[in-house]
C-alpha cells in the first residue's frame, strides 16, 4: 500500500501553503469544476430528486450487499468471466500479479482506478518485472514524475502547464530538444503519440470500475480520453480491480447513478465513453480481450458495515466534496497523506486504515457542511468526522493542548454561573479591545488558533444574556 | 475460502445470517423487472423534437451531424465530408448489413473496407445500434459486426445511424438491447461491450483546460438518416429535408 503521511498533516499543509507552483495551481483550477457543476445541475430540474434515489439505490444494495455480489458473481462467470474474491490488499496484488504472469505479461497498460493507488498494484508489478504503464493523460505524467495523484479525478491537479513541458522533454528524449509547445494540445498530442506504442504492446489491461452491475455481470468505466476502453480493448487479457461497494442491482439503477456521476464530477451531462464490460470475446468478435478477470477487493469495507460509516460506502468517488471544500482548495490533495483526500478521504481513510495512523484527518475540516450538500448520494461527511473526533478523543489520539483545552472548557460548563460570568467578562474584553478593528488577525495565548484565521470582534451581548433579553421580551 | 470468508464479514456486519429465502426471491423478482427510476422529462418530447434535442446535445458535446435522406445518400454524404476534412477516402468499415447494404459503388473514390480497426487507420465507420437524445449519446454494442477498435483508433470516427433509432432516455435504449438482443455465450442480452459515446475524446487534466482529440477520436461525424417519417422536422414531413452542412446547423427547424 501507499505509504502513510497523514499524521503529520499539520506540517504537509504547512508546506503546501507555501509552496507557489501548488498555490499556482490550485488558484488555476478553483471555481472550473464548480462552475461547471452548478451549470449542469441547473439544467436538470429532477437533480435533486435524483440525488435521494441514488442514496436508495446504494442503501437497499449495502443491505443486501451479499446477495447481489453472488448474483453478480454468476452472471459474469456465465459471461465467460472470473471473479477472485480478494479479502486483502496483499490478495489482490498477489492474484493481479499471478493473472499477469500466466498471460507471460512484459507490458501492463492501465485505465485510472484509485484502488489501484490504494492497493499499490504498480509497485507489486515492477517489484516482479512486469512494467505498469498509466495511461490517463493525467496518471501518466505522475508515473513519470513518481508521484500520487492529488485528486480522485483529476489526478494532476497540483500540476502547472510548465511542469507538463518540463517533464515531457526532460523524459522523451528521442523527440527533439527545441520542439516548441505552443499549445496544451501539443502537451496532449506528444503524450497521445507515446500511449499508442504502449496500448499497443501491451498484454494485460487493468482498469478500475465504477459501477458492477448484479444483473449481468457488466462492469462499468467512465472516462473522457477514450484511454480506460483502448486499455481493456486492445490488450489479450482484461483485468477490473472492483471494490465490493461497487455493485448495484441493475442497468436501470447503475443509468440512474450515471446522471449524477459525470454532473457532479467534471460538470459534464455525461462523460464521453461509459462502457459496460461483460465477459470476454465472443467466437466470431473481431476484436476485445479474450480473458477478462474481476478482482473483487473487500480490504476493509466489510468492517464498515454495520457502524456509524456503513453510509460512507455509498460514495460513487466523483469528487464533488473535495472539489467544494475550502480546506482541500487552499493545500491540494497531497498533504492529506494518502490515496484518498478532501473530506470523502477524511472519513474514509480512517475507517480503511485506522484511525490510530490517520492522525488530524478527521479535523482537516471547517464543517462548513458544503461537501454533505453536493454530495450526489447525500453522505453525511460533516457528521461522519465529528464521529472520528469523538473516537480519537475516546482513544486519547487527540494533542495533549487540545484535550486539557477542552477539560478546561467542560469545568466551566458545568459550572452555569460561573460560565456566563466568565464568557460575559471575555466578550466585553474582546469588544473593549477590537473596537473598531472588525476583527483580531491575532490574539495572546490564542496564537496557534489566529496564525490561520481572523476572530471577529464580539458585537452585542453574549448567547445567554440576548435569549435572556428575547424571553423578557415575550 | 475468501469468498466465503468476505460473505461472512458483510454478514457479520449486517448483523444476520445469508438472507431467507423469501427475500432472495424478492430481490431476485427487482432484479428480474430491473424497475426504472425518475426519468427525467427533458427528452419527453414529439418525435421531430426528440431527434433535434439529439443532434444539438451532439453537437454541444462538439460532434457533428448532417441528416441525409436514404442510405443512397450517405455515400456522397462520407465523400464530401472525407474531401471537406482532407482525410483519406479509405477507411476500414463494421461489416453490418445496413452499412453493406449502401450504394458505396456510387462513389469510386471511396474505399470501404469491411474489418475491425488498425492504429493506423485515420478514419472508421460505425454502425450505430441507438442514439439517446438526452444527451446526444451514440449507443454502440460489440458484435462481430460492430467492433469496438472502429469506436477507439482513428482519429476521425463516423457513424450511421438511422432516425428511428434515436430513443429518448438511457432505459429505452436498454430495453430495445433487452428486445432485440441475445447472447449465445451467457443466455443473456449484453454483448461482451457496450460503449456509450457522447461527442469526441477530451481531456481537461492539464490545468483543468478541455482539449479535444485525447486517446480515442479528435473528431466524431454522425450521418443521420431520415427513416423515420414521424421524426422529420415538423412542416417536412413529405419532402426530405435538404443536407446539413457538418458542423453547422443541423436541419433548418430545430
Amino acid at each position: 500500500m501507499v505509504a502513510i503521511t497523514s499524521p503529520a498533516f499539520k506540517e504537509n499543509a504547512r508546506t503546501a501553503l507555501a509552496d507557489p507552483g501548488l498555490q499556482k495551481a490550485l488558484g488555476t483550477a478553483k471555481g472550473a469544476f464548480l462552475q461547471r457543476r452548478a451549470q449542469a445541475v441547473a439544467n436538470l430540474p429532477e437533480f435533486e430528486q435524483l440525488r435521494d434515489i441514488g442514496r436508495n439505490i446504494k442503501n437497499h444494495t449495502l443491505a443486501n450487499l451479499d446477495f447481489y455480489l453472488e448474483a453478480y458473481e454468476a452472471k459474469v462467470k456465465a459471461a465467460g468471466g472470473q471473479v477472485h474474491w480478494c479479502s486483502t490488499a496483499d490478495d489482490a496484488r498477489a492474484t493481479v500479479l499471478e493473472i499477469c504472469r500466466r498471460a507471460n505479461a512484459r507490458t501492463v497498460t492501465k485505465g485510472k482506478s484509485m484502488i489501484s493507488e490504494e492497493l499499490g498494484i504498480n509497485a507489486h508489478l515492477e517489484a516482479h518485472g512486469i512494467r505498469p504503464v498509466e495511461t490517463d493523460l493525467g496518471e501518466y505524467i505522475l508515473q513519470l514524475r513518481q508521484e500520487h495523484p492529488s485528486h480522485i479525478i483529476a489526478p494532476a491537479f497540483h500540476l502547472n502547464r510548465e511542469d507538463w513541458e518540463a517533464d515531457f522533454r526532460r523524459l522523451h528524449t528521442d523527440l527533439p530538444r527545441d520542439r516548441v509547445f505552443a499549445e496544451r494540445r501539443d502537451i496532449l498530442a506528444e503524450a497521445r503519440t507515446k500511449l499508442r506504442e504502449k496500448f499497443l504492446q501491451a498484454d494485460v489491461g487493468i482498469t478500475g470500475a465504477n459501477f458492477l452491475v448484479a444483473e449481468t455481470g457488466s462492469s462499468v468505466i467512465v472516462t473522457n480520453e477514450g484511454n480506460g476502453d483502448l486499455t481493456q480493448t486492445l490488450p489479450r487479457v482484461h483485468i477490473a480491480l472492483a471494490s465490493i461497494e461497487k455493485v448495484v442491482p441493475t442497468l436501470e439503477d447503475a443509468t440512474s447513478l450515471l446522471r449524477l456521476l459525470a454532473r457532479s464530477a467534471t460538470g459534464q451531462d455525461f462523460s464521453v465513453y461509459t462502457t459496460f464490460s461483460t465477459g470476454a470475446r465472443r467466437p466470431a468478435d473481431l476484436d476485445g480481450p479474450e480473458e477478462y478477470h474481476v478482482v473483487l477487493i473487500d480490504n476493509g469495507r466489510s468492517n464498515m458495515l454495520g457502524t456509524e460509516f456503513q453510509e460512507m460506502l455509498r460514495c460513487i468517488r466523483c469528487a464533488a466534496c473535495m472539489n467544494h471544500c475550502p480546506v482541500y482548495g487552499a493545500i491540494g490533495g497531497h498533504a492529506y497523506g494518502w490515496v484518498y483526500p478532501g473530506p470523502m478521504g477524511s472519513v474514509l481513510t480512517p475507517s480503511l486504515v485506522g484511525i490510530e495512523k490517520t492522525g488530524m484527518l478527521p479535523n482537516a475540516s471547517t464543517f462548513c457542511g458544503k461537501c454533505e450538500s453536493v454530495c450526489p448520494v447525500k453522505i453525511p461527511l460533516p457528521k461522519m468526522m465529528r464521529h472520528w473526533r469523538e473516537r480519537e478523543f475516546e482513544r486519547h489520539l487527540t494533542p495533549a493542548t487540545q484535550r486539557s483545552n477542552l477539560a478546561l472548557w467542560a469545568w466551566f460548563a458545568r459550572r452555569p454561573t460561573l460560565y456566563r460570568a466568565a464568557t460575559r467578562a471575555a466578550n466585553a474584553a474582546l469588544s473593549l479591545l477590537g473596537r473598531g478593528k472588525g476583527a483580531f488577525r491575532s490574539l495572546p495565548l490564542a496564537g496557534g488558533w489566529t496564525a490561520g484565521r481572523d476572530l471577529p470582534v464580539p458585537e452585542g451581548g453574549t448567547f445567554m444574556a440576548r435569549y435572556a433579553k428575547e424571553q423578557r421580551r415575550r | 475460502m475468501t469468498k466465503e470468508a468476505i460473505l461472512g464479514a458483510i454478514r457479520r456486519g449486517l448483523k444476520r445470517g445469508p438472507l431467507p429465502a423469501d427475500q432472495q426471491a424478492m430481490l431476485g423478482g427487482r432484479l428480474a423487472t430491473h424497475p426504472r427510476h425518475l426519468i427525467p422529462a427533458r427528452s419527453r418530447l414529439p418525435r421531430p423534437d426528440q431527434v433535434a434535442l439529439f443532434i444539438r446535445n451532439v453537437e454541444k458535446e462538439f460532434g457533428t451531424v448532417e441528416r441525409v435522406p436514404n442510405a443512397e445518400a450517405v455515400p456522397a454524404a462520407i465523400a464530401d465530408y472525407l474531401a471537406a476534412q482532407n482525410l483519406s477516402p479509405r477507411f476500414p468499415m463494421a461489416p453490418h448489413p445496413e452499412l453493406q447494404a449502401i450504394p458505396w459503388s456510387s462513389r469510386p473514390l471511396l474505399e470501404v473496407e469491411q474489418r475491425r480497426a488498425e492504429a493506423t487507420d485515420q478514419v472508421s465507420l460505425q454502425h450505430g445500434y441507438a442514439g439517446i437524445a438526452e444527451t446526444g449519446t451514440l449507443m454502440l454494442p460489440s458484435a462481430p459486426e460492430r467492433p469496438t477498435t472502429l469506436n477507439l483508433l482513428a482519429e476521425t470516427e463516423m457513424v450511421v445511424l438511422r432516425a428511428s433509432r434515436i430513443v429518448g432516455a438511457y432505459e429505452e435504449a436498454w430495453d430495445r438491447l433487452r428486445a432485440e438482443s441475445h447472447d449465445e455465450r451467457s443466455g443473456g442480452f449484453m454483448p461482451r461491450n457496450i460503449m456509450f459515446v457522447t461527442g469526441p475524446s477530451r481531456s481537461a487534466d492539464i490545468e483543468q483546460t478541455l482539449e479535444l482529440g485525447a486517446h480515442g477520436p479528435r473528431r466524431l461525424h454522425v450521418i443521420l438518416i431520415d427513416d423515420d417519417p414521424a421524426a422529420l422536422p415538423m412542416g417536412e414531413a413529405t419532402a426530405p429535408p435538404p443536407v446539413a452542412v457538418p458542423g453547422g446547423p443541423a436541419a433548418p427547424g430545430d
